[in-house]
């Protein structure tokens, strides 16, 4: 059957077969392939992806029921001016290490600081509870989120971000050596 | 921004990997689509234990979209039926007369697209005989078990290996004549490691070309090359092996799977590129599984707390195929360091190994070859001994750690330990945690608890490791007789600027980074000058890949090397420039130099485009600066740890809290702290997965209770908390550049800190993992069950 979908805000019609999920959809036919397919079971959302402005795991959405929605994958949280902040956070903060189920929880974190623009550990770790990391204990994607928090709420420029960029490496330093975490400190 | 690593030398250097990551422009295998590629799907047994009757692929093959099915038969006629595994077994690719385990692979469809194979997999018609199955490894030498391996010749039972490390009569005089011995069975639960990226592979061969490509999920391309040219007869300089972006490995990516082979073999059936991807079912069923350790431990010590000996006797689960992926020599792995961290006169284990109906393997989930089974044993056994002589478990460890002028330390096993700190290692947890303070609430909450019936038990379990990674050297240590050695080739351009290929493959650790950063520190380069590339056999010199912290220790190693020997050459070159004698020559980061005149050198940007230029070169110096290695490790490297992790339970519910979790690691000289604390991070999630809530489990007949990741429970966010971190280092002194490697150091070390932990607040002397709620009650209660008993 025909759908009609706007994915990263580009309209698309697709031929679908009604079981086709909207994962697959992605991946396969649109080859916006940084959205990952983990475990069939909506339980780790490496498949993350908004349908409208809500995260949904696609790997248990039909495609078909994405007809006249918007989608937004990975691909869609870089802007024109570049990475989203979030983005720019999880490199800053070494939010990732394999990167499998990372453009999952980028949605999730990025549709938790829209709702929620200064949340806290708690609520951080509540939020992205659906997604699993093999990686990193998860720490610094806490950490991640947070940073990104603060600095959309400072209104940071790129070149002031770079600048607290250089900060932030030698803050690791001291983190590892004092075993005080960044964030929770901050 | 877009910058992400320039500076030079070691640091916590942001990584260059996340860039392509963060966007979703990763290149996973699952992401690679080839023109006209085909779609494999695998056919499983139901069964755990089952004679095939036959099998009707008949209604499968007339599917419109369907284009190949493979059975074991037609793989029996291209003598492909059973492969070599990595421990002297073999496995069967498709079963032929009879299935071994619950999702062995019976059949291989390739269709047009994924849902059709899938489709055709419900048109296949197997007939089954079903047989008694054996799943319990401790009946599995029962007279009366059922044969697992029965198709092998002269098979009467389920006995794998004997394997002894030791001395068994010195450390029994020493028990015989001991004043106190403890002792405790433990089991430690078959678990998965269970990468979020699960197995797959695009196999291509080329007909026309007469070579082979394969995209595979792999942490060992190089091996993987040898085995499909061992395998499916083609020569190793027409097979190419990539691993490209991987989603996590953990072990798990080391062994060679039956659906790769299918994939292989339906590519050359059809001459179009064929794509095997598996589901999460499939992963958690089929794919290597770890430990499954049935331990009974006992130590001697002296009343006052003196640990003398340890003695171990262990019943090894391998499943239906013995496939564990660990160095041919050492059947039960690097198990005999369950000596751990401590002085002991002797100490002896033996190891049996078994067969039962269950899934092959074995592997080293995040750990390196079983030392995460001999460490959980030994601290367990060190927590059960201070319980029984009443004295701290703190005190306890510190008054038998080996000490730092104990090393380099010869265990009554044979290893030798190459350096470290340990009661300083301890002492510094100890102090971050504040483990006066944590005993005195400790006794406060208890004291509440007892007096009003009610709130959360605290309790605050220690361990102390000593992991042994970086394997080789390859005289001792090989995998299916290659002997466990890297390489590093290392080539600079007439720009100054790097590429080097090593033969190590990341699955997250960040290689892209920390390679650049050993060159930018041995070569003076900023790290992002240096391109690093891995996972691709044609263009990575041979070596034996990444798994049991190998990267750092020996490939990294390899790379120093290499570096050095490209430093030498351009010291030579230099001269010639310089028209000075190399001897007078000396380097300062990134330029040689005159001795005695810092005005008069040259750059090694200068050098390298000198070397490439018509300058009159000395002789050894044929007209570039590049070098190579292949590193044999002269030892393996000991990183330790002490971690201290605190709990609250509720002694009501059972539920468990991880409150605190400290954690101090010992290994070596680090390259990229912000990527050795991610390490850590990882692991120590690793130990509250495996203590709490991991467990691969079957019933009785042998079906599978966890194939999901809605039964085969994961850590997430809201069960880890906010880890705190400590470092000392004690630099190897046989790496070069002192570092020991750090990827499995915390999944070693945790599991026993959790469960000390949760042991410690309900006051029980053991239980075993994973202390899963219902457990916890049940050791309130004082009736805990074996974990392949317990109910979930």
């Amino acid at each position: 059957m025909q759908i009609r979908v706007s994915v990263n805000a580009a309209e698309r019609v697709h031929e679908v077969e009604a079981r086709l999920l909207l994962v697959h959809l992605l991946r396969d036919e649109l080859g916006l392939t940084g959205t990952h397919w983990g475990c069939d079971t909506s339980n780790c959302g490496a498949c993350t992806v908004w349908l409208d402005e809500v995260p949904v795991k696609s790997c248990t959405v039909l495609a078909v029921m994405a007809d006249g929605h918007r989608v937004r994958t990975v691909e869609g949280l870089e802007g024109p001016g570049g990475l989203d902040q979030i983005q720019q956070s999880f490199i800053e903060c070494h939010g990732l290490q394999c990167g499998f189920c990372t453009p999952g929880i980028l949605m999730t974190a990025r549709w938790l600081l829209d709702r929620v623009p200064d949340p806290t550990e708690q609520e951080i770790r509540e939020t992205i509870s659906g997604q699993v990391c093999r990686c990193t204990g998860y720490e610094n994607i806490v950490r991640s989120v947070r940073h990104a928090a603060e600095s959309e709420q400072a209104g940071w420029s790129d070149a002031e971000q770079a600048g607290r960029s250089e900060a932030g490496q030698s803050a690791w330093s001291e983190q590892a050596r004092t075993g005080q975490s960044g964030w929770a400190a901050s | 921004m877009g910058r992400v690593v320039t500076p030079v030398g070691f640091g916590p250097l942001r990584r260059k990997e996340d860039l392509r990551l963060v966007r979703g422009r990763g290149r996973f295998v699952d992401d690679i689509a080839l023109p006209g590629m085909l779609h494999g799907a695998i056919l499983r047994s139901p069964y755990a234990h089952a004679r095939i009757v036959s099998v009707d692929t008949s209604a499968a093959e007339s599917h419109p979209k369907v284009r190949a099915v493979l059975t074991g038969a037609d793989l029996a006629a291209r003598d492909m039926a059973w492969m070599p595994t990595a421990s002297h077994d073999v496995a069967a690719v498709l079963a032929c007369e009879k299935v071994h385990f619950q999702g062995q692979e019976v059949a291989f469809v390739v269709a047009e697209d994924r849902y059709a194979a899938r489709d055709a997999l419900a048109l296949i018609e197997v007939e089954y005989e079903p047989l008694p199955a054996v799943v319990d490894a401790r009946t599995a030498l029962d007279p009366d078990a059922p044969l697992v391996r029965d198709e092998q010749p002269g098979c009467t039972d389920n006995h794998i290996f004997d394997w002894e490390s030791g001395d068994a009569a010195a450390t029994d005089a020493v028990f015989a004549a001991a004043e106190h011995v403890s002792d405790c069975d433990l089991v430690y639960p078959r678990v998965h490691p269970a990468p979020l990226e699960t197995c797959g592979i695009v196999a291509d061969a080329d007909r026309i070309e007469g070579r082979l490509t394969v995209h595979a999920t792999t942490q060992a391309p190089h091996t993987h090359r040898v085995l499909y040219s061992r395998i499916a007869g083609v020569p190793e300089h027409r097979i190419r092996v990539v691993a490209p972006d991987i989603g996590g490995g953990f072990g798990n990516k080391v062994a060679m799977y039956p659906g790769y082979l299918c994939a292989v073999v339906a590519s050359t059936v059809t001459g179009r590129p064929v794509k095997w991807v598996e589901d999460r079912s499939e992963n958690l069923m089929a794919s290597s599984f770890a430990r499954d350790y049935h331990m009974r431990g006992e130590i001697a010590a002296t009343r006052d707390g003196r640990i003398l000996a340890v003695r171990v006797r262990v019943l090894a689960d391998h499943g239906a195929f013995n496939a564990t992926s660990q160095p041919s020599r050492f059947p039960a792995g690097f198990f005999g360091v369950f000596t751990g961290s401590y002085d002991l006169r002797a100490a002896h284990c033996r190891v049996t190994g078994v067969h039962t109906n269950k899934a092959p393997g074995g592997v080293a989930y995040a750990c390196s070859f079983r030392i995460t089974e001999a460490s959980y044993l030994v601290e367990r056994l060190v927590d059960v001994l201070a319980h029984d002589l009443g004295l701290d478990p703190a005190r306890l460890r510190m008054d038998n750690l080996l000490r730092a002028e104990q090393f380099p330390h010869p265990t009554p096993t044979g290893w030798e330990y190459d350096s470290g700190d340990y009661p300083a290692t301890l002492r510094l947890a100890l102090e971050i945690a504040g483990y006066d303070e944590l005993r005195a609430e400790q006794a406060a909450t208890r004291a509440e608890y007892e007096r009003t019936g009610r709130g959360r038990l605290l309790g605050i379990g220690l361990s102390f490791f000593t992991e042994a990674v970086g394997a080789g050297p390859r005289r001792t240590m090989d995998i299916m007789g290659l002997g466990m050695a890297d390489g590093a080739d290392l080539r600079v351009h007439p720009s100054g600027g790097a590429v080097l290929a090593v033969s190590c493959m990341s699955q997250g650790q960040g290689h892209e980074t920390t390679f650049a950063q050993i060159i930018g520190h041995e070569l003076g380069i900023p790290a992002d000058q240096v391109q690093v590339v891995q996972g691709d056999t044609d263009r990575t010199p041979f070596g034996l890949g990444t798994y049991g912290s190998r990267s750092t220790a020996v490939s990294g190693a390899a790379t120093v090397v290499a570096a050095r020997r490209v430093r030498e050459r351009a010291r030579l070159v230099a001269g010639a420039m310089l028209e000075i004698d190399p001897i007078d020559l000396e380097w300062v980061p990134g330029r040689w130099q005159v001795r005695g005149d810092p005005t008069a050198g040259a750059s090694l940007t200068e050098i390298a485009a000198a070397a490439h230029s018509g300058l009159e070169l000395p002789d050894g110096v044929e007209g570039h600066l590049d070098a190579s290695c292949v590193y044999n490790p002269p030892n393996l490297t000991f990183p330790c740890g002490a971690y201290l992790c605190v709990v609250e339970v509720d002694p009501v519910t059972g539920e468990v809290r991880v409150r605190r979790f400290v954690a101090v690691d010992d290994c070596g000289v680090r390259i990229n702290p912000m990527i050795v604390a991610g390490q850590v991070h990882r692991g120590l999630a690793d130990g509250i997965g495996m203590a709490l809530m991991e467990l691969i489990t079957f019933d009785p007949d042998g079906n599978h209770l966890a194939a999901s990741f809605m039964d085969y429970l994961l850590p997430t966010s809201m069960e880890c908390p906010s880890w705190e971190l400590g470092e000392t280092v004690t630099p190897s002194p046989h790496h070069p550049i002192g570092a020991k490697g750090v990827g499995e150091s915390a999944t070693v070390g945790s599991p026993a800190a959790v469960v000390n932990a949760v042991l410690d607040a309900i006051g029980v002397r053991h239980a075993d993992m994973p202390l899963t709620p219902a457990q916890v009650w049940r050791a309130v209660q004082g009736r805990p069950l074996r974990p392949d008993l317990a109910i979930r």
